[in-house]
């Protein structure tokens, strides 16, 4: 599904990713995980195309397509989807009617009709339920006044409505109370098939007790140091970091 | 109700449009330049009678005193107001395009962005049709609908002829000509307009719109509305329309008059796209308004609703006058100013009756390079008891070149008088634009996305298709203003 070869990226000239190697298969969970200031943001940003990224080298392709190439917007029509770790909040958007913009752009891009007012608030009813979103916030302007929990209930639920083939999780479990956190990682499982594929990053174990992994890597300075199966995520909630930048510092030299 | 009568009206009117315009085209034109002479002539040609002569030459006079005002937060070029002719007869149709070939593909962009069918397209551009005259019988159409219930709706030019009385009586009741120094010049040398009276206790059954009256296809740069709502009267008034207009006369000089009698109410709604310039300021329509509505009448209610996106220029402030006790005023407005454009736009509004209340509610939207003034008064005068107004004015900026300002003043003679000011600024930041687009909404949707739900209350405020039309208009304006 997803293929990244020695990539590179920059932002204000800084290199941040210093050749990454990753490979997710159809089906799997891929977890990220790593210290602060790793690259792990950058690496979700740079999939999705966020403009104050630079890639500099190396090449990422998905389901078949150079990524690269793709719009942002059209990198999201072809499946890749961003669960944002600080969702922003949009004034005076409602969320029926953002939604209905992405879906219907989606499908224009699928060459399909535009489902009608009844059809997509049907939709909102039925994915609302995944994440036990309130009607109340879904009529609500964007993010707007969402509590903290209430805005990645809200990414989830956008990841519901729009049935993406590769989700990236980006801190989803940060900022969440045990209860918020259960109500998305449930959400995330209810929407895996084996057709989809997840990235979850992430700096701690508690969400990979509820989003198994298949496999879990550990990013360091902008390079994958180590992957391993599930197991790893658990040492690491152990033991910390330290011996992983121990291992990975002396290896530099 | 309202909607059935509406929906024939607009669909006559697109029909009308097919077959554009006025068979009335005069081929004469006046030399440039101003002077009694001319304004003689103009009113002579139109065959007025000697108390609009007289009420011309008077303006003449007095604008000769005057001069233009600078107080505006606008960089105006010189006018040399004798470089201007003031009797530009209608167009021919020789002078325009053959065909849409000739037309900028920009602007048939923009049209198609619009939904603009074609036939209106050829002419709002100016294109020669061949011209079937049948649009007699749509006319009467809607018209035997409104004599049936004694409304009149004609241009300003026929009721002088036929309704001299009620001209006379209204005309510069509410916009004096020493108002200003565009509401002199202007009336001086108006060219043509529309003028509605709705007699007493008449609900006017359809919206009256310049869009479908033929012979407002060339009112000229001097437009001229009088509009008078008589005793528990409503009529909803619309002016403009969303296509873009182009128009080769760079000043524009309006006037409209609005006088509410007892609890009588007008609404009146304008969606104003006339040729902003090009992307580097070049050209652009200079628009220099007076706008006033006098609620005379006890328990009257006036309502301006506008929706600016075009001119290069745009100096208007719609205004109301509250005379009669309990009376009720409203000016909601978006402004949106992209590129080179400026905008200094507001309200006053004046409480002189009692429990008299007032709201103002500004979205201003700047983007390019351009500057948006929101400049507002409200003034309560020493007898206006328990006046009451509240005014938000919000700004919106996209990107870091363009300005936004808000003058807001009040000038307060009634301690009863309860007056609200709240004001915002806001950005439509990058990682809002992102977040859309990582959505799969493209940056420029994502765009019109945002300034429409910014700009909602008052979208909402206009007529339903209008408004339909108008959020598109939003979004097409502001495109190229991002990234």
């Amino acid at each position: 599904m997803l293929e990244i070869k020695d990539l590179h990226a920059t932002i204000n000239g800084k290199e941040i990713l210093k050749g990454i190697n990753l490979t997710v298969k159809t089906g799997e969970v891929h977890a990220i995980m790593g210290p602060n200031g790793s690259g792990k943001s950058t690496l979700s940003n740079v999939l999705v195309g966020h403009p104050a990224y630079e890639v500099t080298k190396g090449s990422v392709m998905f389901n078949g397509k150079d990524l690269l190439a793709l719009s942002p917007e059209d990198r999201s029509h072809e499946g890749l989807f961003l669960s944002f770790q600080y969702p922003v909040e949009i004034p005076g958007v409602s969320m029926v009617n953002f939604m209905r913009a992405a879906v219907n752009e989606k499908r224009k891009y699928m060459g399909q009709e535009p489902l009608s007012a009844s059809e997509f608030l049907k939709l909102m009813r039925e994915k609302r339920a995944v994440v036990e979103l309130d009607n109340k916030l879904a009529n609500r302007s964007v993010n707007e006044g969402f509590s903290g929990g209430e805005k990645k209930r809200n990414e989830i639920f956008q990841m519901a409505m729009l049935e993406p083939k590769l989700s990236i999780l980006d801190e989803t479990d940060s900022g969440l109370d045990i209860d918020a956190l259960r109500i998305v990682a449930e959400g995330v499982n209810k929407l895996k098939t084996p057709e989809t594929s997840c990235i979850v990053i992430t700096h701690y174990q508690r969400l990979l007790d509820y989003i198994k992994p298949d496999i879990v890597h550990v990013l360091y300075k902008g390079r994958i140091v180590k992957t391993a199966g599930p197991e790893l995520a658990l040492e690491l909630e152990e033991r910390g970091y330290d011996w992983i930048k121990a291992e990975a510092d002396t290896a530099d030299r | 109700m309202q909607d059935e009568p509406n929906k024939l009206v607009k669909e006559l009117a697109a029909e009308k449009y097919k077959y554009g315009f006025t068979t009335d085209v005069h081929t004469d034109i006046i030399e440039r330049g101003l002077n009694e002479e001319v304004i003689r002539l103009i009113s002579e040609k139109k065959g007025e009678p000697d108390w609009l002569l007289e009420f011309r030459l008077n303006a003449f006079r007095h604008w000769q005193t005057m001069e233009m005002p600078r107080w505006a937060h606008l960089d105006i070029p010189e006018i040399d107001y004798q470089a201007i002719s003031y009797y530009a007869a209608p167009k021919t149709r020789k002078d325009g395009p053959k065909s849409m070939d000739e037309v900028d593909p920009e602007l048939i962009k923009t049209f198609n962005k619009l939904g603009i069918p074609l036939e209106e397209q050829m002419a709002l551009s100016g294109v020669a049709v061949d011209a079937v005259m049948d649009s007699v019988s749509v006319k009467t159409t809607y018209k035997d609908a409104l004599i049936e219930k004694g409304i009149i709706f004609c241009s300003i030019s026929e009721a002088v002829r036929e309704h001299p009385d009620l001209v006379k009586k209204y005309l510069g009741s509410v916009v004096p000509y020493r108002d200003n120094f565009f509401a002199a010049l202007n009336s001086a040398v108006f060219s043509d307009g529309s003028f509605v009276y709705i007699p007493k206790g008449v609900r006017c059954p359809m919206e009256l719109s310049t869009y479908f009256r033929i012979n407002a296809a060339n009112t000229g740069q001097f437009e001229r509305t009088l509009i008078v709502a008589d005793d528990d009267s409503y009529v909803s008034y619309l002016e403009g329309c969303t296509a873009p207009m182009r128009d080769e006369n760079q000043l524009h000089a309006a006037i409209v008059e609005i006088v509410v009698m007892d609890r009588a109410e007008v609404k009146y709604s304008t969606v104003q796209n006339w040729y902003p310039g090009d992307a580097e300021g070049k050209g652009g329509v200079y628009n220099f308004v007076t706008k006033r509505g006098n609620c005379k009448g006890v328990d009257s209610k006036l309502s301006w609703t506008q929706v600016e996106t075009g001119s290069a220029i745009t100096w208007k402030y719609p205004s109301c006058i509250l005379t009669g006790d309990n009376s009720q005023a409203e000016f909601y407005s978006v402004a949106v100013t992209n590129n080179f454009q400026q905008a200094d736009t507001g309200t006053k509004m004046i409480h002189l009756g009692r429990n008299t209340r007032s709201t103002i509610i500004s979205k201003g939207i700047s983007a390019g390079r351009s500057q948006n003034s929101y400049r507002g008064l409200v003034r309560v005068a020493a007898k206006a008891d328990g006046a009451r107004n509240y005014s938000q004015c919000d700004s919106l900026l996209l990107g870091d070149k363009c300005g936004a300002h808000t003058f807001p003043y009040m000038d307060i003679h009634n301690e009863t008088a309860v007056v609200e000011h709240e004001a915002t600024t806001s950005k439509i930041s990058e990682d809002q634009l992102f977040y859309c687009t990582q959505r799969g909404i493209p940056t420029e949707d994502a765009v019109g996305l945002i300034v429409n739900g910014y700009a909602k209350e008052v979208i909402n405020k206009l007529p339903m298709e209008f408004a339909v039309e108008a959020q598109k208009l939003l979004a097409v304006s502001l495109e190229g203003s991002v990234g």
